[in-house]
């Protein structure tokens, strides 16, 4: 299937870009006129992912992070978020709830937060190549005449 | 982002503003830590009326406090969750470690 819109960007893996990340997709995702909560799912999602990226892909490093969202007719969302970091060994296991390698205050949900707020989730990773974390959302598609 | 600590007999309440996120929480973690160890409260209330967002970081967040309470004795309540806040700590079952009660209802009580 052929995406009527697409958004493009590679932004550096630091914190201070977490909350741009999340704000630009969802912003672009809008012109579907989502609801409220499915745009919060949304934003939850992608920060969980470019998270991700700089906490354990990147560690210490700043490496590049790249968002594509695509847009398909009916109100279909997919997006995918890449980093060229360390790679998962294993990710199932890394996917089970309260898993982390991290330690610290670090819960292990995030995986668990992606799975339960979009509809699909897809993990790509090869070890010391990186990681590619795709999602996808139905939007509920509400009348467009209010 | 920011935090307001007030302090009234055994009880901290923190009144917390804006995203909270990876690179938000250790801000947040070093206030209401700085505030708890001086003060030794028995009862420490996260005010999250003015938190727009939240994501897994901010699980951590509160877990971490309710490590810190509670070998103390010490209880965490959680006031004024948002819908999109409150869903992300019902997904992690902070229910069962703190009180919390979206915007002055209470909705789970801790055991
Ligand atoms: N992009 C990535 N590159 C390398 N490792 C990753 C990546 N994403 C996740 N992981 C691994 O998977 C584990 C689980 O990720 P998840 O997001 O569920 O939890 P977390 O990030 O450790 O904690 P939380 O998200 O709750 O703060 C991580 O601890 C890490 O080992
Ligand atoms: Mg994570």
């Amino acid at each position: 299937m052929k995406s009527k819109n697409e958004f493009k960007m590679t932004l550096d893996g630091r914190s201070s870009n977490e909350s741009f990340a999340r704000v630009a997709v969802a912003a672009f995702v809008s012109q579907l006129d989502p609801t409220i909560e499915e745009l919060s799912d949304i934003k939850t999602a992608v920060s969980e992912a470019v998270t991700n990226c700089i906490v354990h892909a990147y560690k210490e490093k700043i490496g590049p992070i790249f968002i594509t969202v695509k847009l398909f007719g009916e109100g279909l969302v997919r997006i995918k978020i890449r980093d060229k970091g360390c790679g998962i060994p294993d990710v199932k296991k890394a996917m089970e709830p309260l898993y982390t390698t991290a330690g610290g205050e670090r819960a292990g949900l995030g995986f668990a937060v992606m799975e339960s707020f979009m509809d699909k989730i897809h993990v790509h990773s090869t070890v010391g190549k990186g990681t590619t974390v795709s999602f996808r959302k139905q939007l509920s598609l509400r009348s467009a005449d209010d | 982002m920011s935090v307001r600590i007030e302090c009234s007999g055994e009880a901290v309440t923190a009144y917390l503003d804006g995203e909270i996120d990876h690179h938000t929480a250790k801000g947040i973690r070093e206030e209401i830590d700085a505030a708890v160890n001086t003060n030794l409260p028995t009862l420490l209330i996260l005010d999250f009326r003015d938190v727009t967002f939240m994501d897994s970081s901010g699980i951590g967040l509160v877990m971490g406090r309710y490590k810190l309470l509670s070998p103390r004795g010490g209880e965490l309540h959680i006031t004024n969750t948002s819908p999109q806040i409150f869903k992300v700590m019902k997904l992690a079952g902070l229910n069962r470690l703190a009180v919390i009660d979206k915007g002055g209802r209470r909705v789970e009580i801790k055991k």
